[in-house]
Parts: structure tokens; sequence; C-alpha cells
């Protein structure tokens, strides 16, 4: 079965098949990583575009490097030091470098939605690499195969995300993707860093749920989603300060005893060590922390493979 | 130059100042309505009009827009927004002070009447704004800008947040007659924002803003109505809420009206997350086609907004023309500019309720002549005797369909295209004269034809 679409921009609308025939091939891949030289010619003789407005180095590396695995070829294009600076438009600058002859764009921008204009503009792939608050499929994705490549079955799991909810793309794309395969979710984080209205997405069904205090959103967990806390947020109006909210919703030892025993403990990155998160918990035995940043390359091997190799017949006939 | 003689005949004259709503003709001479009767008889010389199967009324009244000129014209100029307008219906529309420069002096409102004069097509009638430069401090000189022709005053664009300037202004705008108009959201709570907040900006993830947001202006404002004796114009009403506070400051006496456009009586958030539905209406998720000030709410709130309007509390509809260039609008959603370019969609889709049920034609011609008349004192509106002869004549049942690459405004930023409409303008006459007439417009123009 092929992916029958052109694009990457976000798991809201992907059924269960397509995720898992996302996770099926990244297991291949996952393979080929494996191997000696992990290196295939499966995209030889494409271009892939890195096309980055913010900072971002796992992501970043980790589309380079899959890219490369199937043979790709890849350019960079950061928003410093390119005609960004100069005050070149999103459209102009997509149109560039489409015109370059690039024939997958792979974009993070800081604004929510950037990647659906690109694809309004664009003939060519668009796998979204992180929009705004929006969404950040291929991590969501990378999640999910990890859980999965540990429990065999994302059904009636119970997943926990803890943090600022609010401006998480990473929890929008997890919420979508989870409860997709079947999990039940439960948001817990400060009130109003948590949008009440997240318990009513479409087609979810009740499985999402809000818990604003960590200790009962724990209990019976059996997967702990930590996010990364931006300082940015201690300014007084979102936040009082770290101290306080280390003390609400850190993840500590206390608390993931009160989880299922053998808990995944999961952190997008980069950590805040001794804030969202102890060093205990995040190098201890429930962390899957690195093992989520080496799958984020099968995961994102297998994306580009499905949209441009695997996906032939159904992109063939773009309109 | 005068103009002809004109008798339009056997139209459902309806002219709500006059309580007037009957098969009759309207008898045009020397720019004024000389008559509205049974059989009237045609004068020599003059053109006849037959408008049988059609509504004949009192030329549109819009009570805010944008121009953009001076200073932007390259989204809009007084020419363009004027003739935009005319195949809206209008003939007399009333434009924001958000011009570069503000019109927060005398030499500007001299300047927009002037080009008025020369380049529209129809009444242009300023306002200017409360601060200078809509800096929101020091007040703009009310009396002198009165005298020179701004009909109120309003920094719309950018609420006017000083709790102590809004009081001064409400009460100092009293010794001119003249209304404030605010645009009314809290700044601290929309800062930033791009939406309303709900459950589309919680699954987009854009940062968005409260009903409350407007709420508490209004409320804040109306309070300021009644203890100044000011007398206060609410703007674009969004939010379901604030029809409340309009009802109750108005049985307390305040001497508040409020509007409603077009585009928030009929359109939802959901459509920031993309429509499907009709298929050449089609919208892809953050289209910012979507965007505007204030943004487009929930259902709910079109409910009470249309209730709100067919009571009268909302005295009016304003459409809020707001025209901007492609360039503007095709960015990231953050970033686009708000806004929507309505005068050619505004009174179709005003009829969308009416063939709804939610208003009766009368009821809405009254929102859209006489109650914005009222608002800023003009003396037009209605097709009395020696009334000048503004007159707008439309199918209420003429089906189209809206495409932004035919409108005569610039601005081709709407939500509205690809939409199936029902009902349209036919003939607008300003003053006596024919400025716009949709079989003239709809014939193609000799040598102008292209492959």
């Amino acid at each position: 079965m092929p992916l029958t679409r052109r694009d990457l921009l976000d798991l809201d609308d992907f059924q269960r098949d397509e995720i898992s025939l996302i996770l099926d091939t990244s297991v291949s891949m996952t393979e080929i990583l494996s191997r000696q030289i992990p290196r295939v010619p499966t995209l030889r003789g494409t271009t892939i575009a890195n096309l980055f407005y913010e900072a971002s180095t796992r992501t970043r590396v980790s589309f380079e490097l899959a890219a490369r695995a199937l043979g790709a070829d890849v350019v960079n294009v950061t928003a410093s030091g390119s005609s960004v600076e100069k005050g070149e438009s999103l459209v102009d600058t997509l149109r560039t470098v489409q015109a370059l002859g690039v024939d997958v764009v792979v974009m993070r921008h800081h604004d929510a939605g950037a990647p659906y204009l690109a694809a309004s503009i664009l003939d060519c792939p668009i796998i979204n690499a992180g929009d705004g608050w929006h969404a950040h499929p291929s991590q969501a994705l990378l999640d999910l195969y990890t859980v999965r490549s540990h429990r065999g079955d994302l059904e009636g799991l119970k997943l926990v995300i803890v943090g600022d909810i609010m401006h998480s793309r990473v929890a929008r794309s997890n919420i979508w993707g989870f409860a997709r395969m079947g999990a039940r979710i439960t948001l817990c984080g400060p009130p109003q860093l948590v949008p009440r209205e997240l318990t009513q997405l479409p087609g979810t069904d009740g499985v999402i749920q809000i818990e604003p205090d960590f200790d009962l959103a724990v209990e019976d967990a059996d997967v702990l989603m930590v996010l990364r806390i931006q300082q940015e947020r201690m300014d007084g109006v979102h936040l009082p300060d770290l101290r306080e909210y280390a003390s609400l919703y850190a993840l500590t030892e206390d608390r993931l005893a009160r989880a299922r025993p053998g808990a995944l403990v999961m952190h997008p990155g980069p950590l805040n060590q001794g804030v969202e998160i102890s060093a205990a918990i995040a190098y201890g035995p429930n962390s899957v922390i690195e093992e989520q940043v080496t799958n984020g390359v099968a995961i994102r091997m297998a994306s580009m493979y499905l949209l441009v190799g695997g996906g032939e017949e159904a992109g063939a006939n773009g309109e | 130059m005068a103009s002809r003689d004109v008798l339009i005949r056997g139209g459902r004259v309806i002219d709500p100042a006059a309580n007037r709503d009957e098969i009759a003709d309207v008898l045009i001479r020397a720019e004024k309505i000389e008559a509205v009767g049974d059989s009237l008889g045609a004068p020599d010389g003059a053109e006849i009009i037959d408008a049988a199967g059609q509504v004949v009324a009192p030329g549109l009244v819009d009570p805010h827009c944008h121009l953009r000129q001076p200073g932007f014209e390259y989204k809009e100029t007084i020419g363009s927004g004027s003739l935009a307008a005319a195949a809206g219906g209008y003939t007399t529309i009333c434009s924001m002070a958000n011009t570069e420069p503000v019109a927060d002096a005398r030499a500007v409102i001299e300047t927009i009447l002037e080009f008025a004069e020369r380049d529209a097509v129809i009444r242009v009638l300023p306002l200017a704004s409360v601060t200078v430069g809509m800096q929101g401090r020091q007040l703009v000189q009310m009396g002198e800008l009165s005298d020179a022709g701004a009909i109120g005053f309003s920094d719309d664009g950018i609420p006017l947040s000083s709790t102590h300037t809004m009081r001064t202004a409400l009460e100092y705008a009293t010794r001119f007659g003249r209304p404030v108009a605010n645009h009314a959201e809290d700044a601290e709570l929309i800062a930033g924002a791009a939406m309303h907040e709900g459950l589309t900006s919680a699954r987009l993830g854009l940062p968005a803003a409260p009903r409350q947001a407007e709420e508490i202006m209004i409320g804040r404002d109306v309070l300021l109505s009644e203890l100044t004796g000011g007398s206060y114009y609410a703007l674009h009403l969004s939010s379901g809420g604030s029809v409340e506070l309009i009802r109750r400051a108005k049985e307390r006496g305040a001497p508040v009206r409020a509007e409603v456009t077009p585009h928030h009586l009929t359109l939802t958030d959901a459509i920031v997350g993309g429509r499907s539905e009709p298929d050449t209406a089609r919208l892809q998720p953050y289209d910012a086609n979507t965007k505007v000030n204030p943004p487009l709410r929930e259902q709910s709130d079109l409910d009470l907004l249309r209730e709100g309007l067919a009571s009268g509390v909302i005295d009016c509809v304003g459409s809020d023309h707001a025209p901007h260039a492609r360039h503007e609008k095709e960015v990231e959603y953050a970033q686009a500019a708000s806004g929507f370019s309505c005068f050619e969609t505004a009174f179709a889709t005003m009829l969308f309720l009416v063939h709804d049920g939610v208003l009766d034609l009368p009821t809405l011609i009254e929102r859209m002549t006489a109650a914005p008349c009222r608002v800023y004192g003009l003396p037009y509106g209605s097709l009395s005797n020696g009334a000048e002869a503004d007159v707008v004549i439309f199918d209420p049942d003429l089906e189209w369909t809206v495409d932004r690459e035919q409108f005569l405004s610039k601005g081709k930023n709407t939500p509205f295209h690809g939409l199936p409409m029902k009902g349209r303008v036919t003939r607008t006459i300003f003053g006596g004269a024919t400025v716009f007439d949709l079989t003239a417009a709809a014939a193609p123009v000799s040598g102008s034809v292209g492959y």
C-alpha cells in the first residue's frame, strides 16, 4: 500500500492504517541503519531541501541523516545567512527553492500553518518539521514508533503528556497520533497552559482528559511524555517561576513510582534537567529518550521514502 | 451637470424611513426624489427603468469602511473603492481614519474630501481619528475637524485603550454632536492573537483571544457613555455577549449604538481550519483570507448577533470593507493583514439572512440605510420627496457566484470567493445618475475581448 498523500503536514487527518504503514516501513529503515554501511540508493538523484526558519539540532540533523541514508542529496537553507534575512517573503523563498530543482521540502517554521501555505504554493511534497505551536508530525511518529517497539500495541495504553501543552506542537501531534492508535491521553500542566478545548477534538471520542494535578495524572500511566518548559514562559504572567513549576510538574522519582511499573519516560528534547525532569530519570531505566532520537532517523527515512519513492503512483496524478 | 430625469417603474419600493413597502413608481427629477406613487407619468426625455420583480430602496449607507487613500493606494483608492461600493448598492460610505497620514488634521480631511469630489462616484464621508496619529494619547482638534467635515471620531483598527482618554473624548465630542466609535478589544488580551480562542485555535495552534476581549471593552465603553452622555458607536460586534451589554446600556438610557458586519453574522472560526464545501469555495487551513479583526467566532455568537440585529439592539450593518494586497494575505497566518474586501459581497451576504428568515427585507434595508444615518446624523437613507436621489435596485432572487477576480475593488481578499449568493444589486443611482448597472457591467466591453 502506498501512502496516498503528497505531504506530511499533520497527523490530524491520518487514518490508523496510514500511521501503521509508516511505522512498519520504519522497521525496515531501522534495519538499514543497523548495517555496517547504513545506506541504500533508493532516493538517489532526489534533492531534499531542509528549510529551517527556526533553530534546530536534532530534527534538522535527523532529516539530513535520513535523506543521506536513502542516497538523496540535501541542501540546508536556514533563515539566518539566507535571503530571508534580507526580508524575502516565505512565498518567494519557496518559489526560489522550487525553481532550483528541489524534490522535497522539509520545513521548520515559527508560525503555525506555514507548511500549509507552502503546500498550496509548491508542487513537490512538503514535510512539516514543526510549525509554531501547531504540529510536529515526524516527532509524533517517532514517539509512536518508540512506544510500539516496547509495547507492541498502543491500544488502551495510558499516555500522560505533562507541561506547557498550549505552546507545544509535540503535544498536539502526539494527541492525534496516540488517539488514532487507540491510546488514552491525559494532558497535565498549569491550567493556563492547557487549552480546555483539546478534550473536544473531533473524532477523539472522549479519550482525551485533562488533569492539572500531576500526582493524580501519573497514576497507572504507561507512558510519560515530559515537555520542555520554555524559559520565556517564566515571565510572571504565564508562570510565577521555575521553582514553583518544578515542584508541581517535574517528573520525580516519587511521581514515577505512582505510574505503572516499567512506564516509559519520553522527552522530545532539549532537556532542562532538574526543571521538568530529574537527571536520574532522564538517564534511568525507564527512559527511552535516546531511543527517540535514534528512531527519528528511521521515521524520517520512512516518511521521505513513502512520500517520494513508495508513493510514486499516488504522487504522479497530483493535479 | 444636471442628470436626466428617471422613472423607476413597477418595483417593490421599500423605504423604511417612511414605513413604505408597496409596488410603486419612483420619479427622480433634478437629482432629487420627486415622487413615489402609483402610475407616475414620465417627463419628456426621462429614462425609464423597468423594475418589475425587483426591489427599489434608498441607496445603502455604509457606516464603516477603509478606503486606504491617502497612503495605501496599492490597496485601494477613493476612486476604486467608490466604484466597488456602488456595485454593492452603496451611495454613501463613511471612511475610517487609519490612512497615512492619519486623518487627524484638517488638511487630511480636506484632502480626502477633495479626492472624493474628484474621483468618487458616490458620497464619501470621512471620520477623523480620536487621538493624534491614533497613538491613543492626545485628543485631536475635534472642533476643527468637525468643521472640516469629519462626521465622527474613531481610532478604528486600534482599540482606544486609555480609559481616561475615552472618557474625555466622549465628553468633548458632545460639544460637536459627533459620535465616538471604538474598535472594542482589550489590547492586552488580543496581543499577538490571530484568531478567536476556541476549539479551532486549540487545534491549529494559533495564538488566539477570547470573546471576552471584546466584551470587556464594550462594557467599559458603554459605562463611560452613560457617565458622560457622549454618543458611543460600538463597531463590528463579534461576540454574542456584547449584544447583552449594548441592550442593557440602551435600557439605562446611554446614547449607545452598535454595528455588526455581514461576515460576523455568517461565518465562524471553523473556516480558519479550512473549508471543503462547496467545492467552488474551498479554503486551505490557515488561509489568511479568513483573518479579520475582531475575529470570526462561533455559531452561538452568530445566533445572538442575528437576534440582536433583528430586534434592533444592534442598530446597523457596517461592511468594514478592508482591502489588502495579495502579498499581505499570502503569508504566514500570524503575519497576515486583517480584514476583508466587503463592498461587493456585503448586501448579498445579508440577503442570506432574509432568505433564511432571520430578518425581513424592510428590516434589513432599515439597518443598512436609515439606521447608519442616525449614527452620524446624516440626512440620507430615505426616498422621501425632495431627498437626494440615491437609490438601489436589486433582484432579491438573482443567483450568482462570488468571483473576486471580478471585484472592482483592488482588494481581492475575501472569504466569500466561490460561494453561491442569492440576490444582487442590478442598479445603483446616486444623485439621479446611474453609477452601477449590472447589465452594463456584465456585458463584454467592446475592444477589450482578449484570448
